[in-house]
């Protein structure tokens, strides 16, 4: 179940994706996440956001808060409409890098959260949705 | 253009980053201390990061790539005040930082490139 309203940031500059790591922090703080849970999710946050603008081109992200049984979740949803993922798998394996990073943004963020869904098609862009449940 | 300070004392350079770095001022950071280095011939570079809430895969490169480029030009980097949260995160990212020193506080930092220079100073004299 969703609660309350999504937020929805752009992400098209280097600012931006301190605005989202921003956003996130506050979000997870006001839900009472642990200190280091705020941590994981902020990291993964930054490093999606970052993929969204140096290889999706830009898109948004959306912040959504869930509730599941009496769980309380954060979502965090990150869409470009770039040039999209050839091959997911090797996309997702450490180190694994189109030139200028590490190659951990993907498989690093995968495991500082506990759901990780990556949607890509090459040529309509690329749609990763975490959460991570408190 | 929006930079980070970096202070002098005697022959080490010392930096504190109080703002969430964006890529662009992280790059720069780098570009500044490898002309302040080589400009003042530092020999010890320490960096302050207690105020930083987060270190990603970009910053964490960043930080690693300053200490390579600072030894070569024949200087020590230490990391200081890293939080523990950030720790614990760094690591389940999958970036180890090896290669970067580190210390607890500013005083044990400074402490540890005063004994790493001492301790390469007397292979300088013995290959000369």
């Amino acid at each position: 179940m969703l609660l309350q309203k999504a937020d929805v940031l752009p992400l098209r500059s280097d600012e931006d994706v301190v605005r989202a790591r921003h956003a996130v922090r506050d979000r997870a703080a006001k839900l009472g996440f642990s200190l280091i849970d705020q941590t994981k999710m902020v990291t993964a946050a930054s490093e999606l956001a970052r993929n969204t603008v140096l290889h999706g081109g830009g898109g948004e992200v959306t912040i959504e808060v869930l509730r599941h049984d009496e769980r309380i979740g954060l979502r965090l949803t990150f869409e470009d409409h770039g040039p999209g993922i050839p091959d997911v798998e090797l996309a997702l394996r450490d180190g694994y890098s189109t030139g200028t990073g590490l190659g951990l943004g993907l498989s690093g963020s995968r495991r500082l959260m506990n759901e990780f869904e990556i949607r890509s098609a090459p040529g309509e862009g690329t749609r990763v949705c975490v959460t991570r449940w408190k | 253009m929006e930079r980070i300070p970096i202070l002098k004392m005697g022959d080490n350079l010392l930096v504190t980053i109080q703002v969430d770095m964006h890529d662009r001022l992280a790059m720069n950071l780098q570009d500044d201390l490898t002309n302040r280095i080589s400009a003042e011939g530092s020999r010890g570079v320490l960096i302050d990061i207690s105020a930083l809430d987060m270190v990603d895969s970009f910053i964490g490169r960043t930080l690693g790539d300053i200490a390579a480029i600072a030894s070569v030009l024949d200087a020590v980097t230490v990391l200081v005040g890293m939080r523990p949260a950030v720790a614990i995160t760094l690591v389940e990212l999958g970036l180890s930082l090896t290669g970067v020193r580190t210390a607890l506080d500013v005083e044990k930092g400074m402490a540890l490139i005063r004994r790493s220079i001492a301790t390469e100073a007397p292979d300088a004299l013995a290959e000369g």
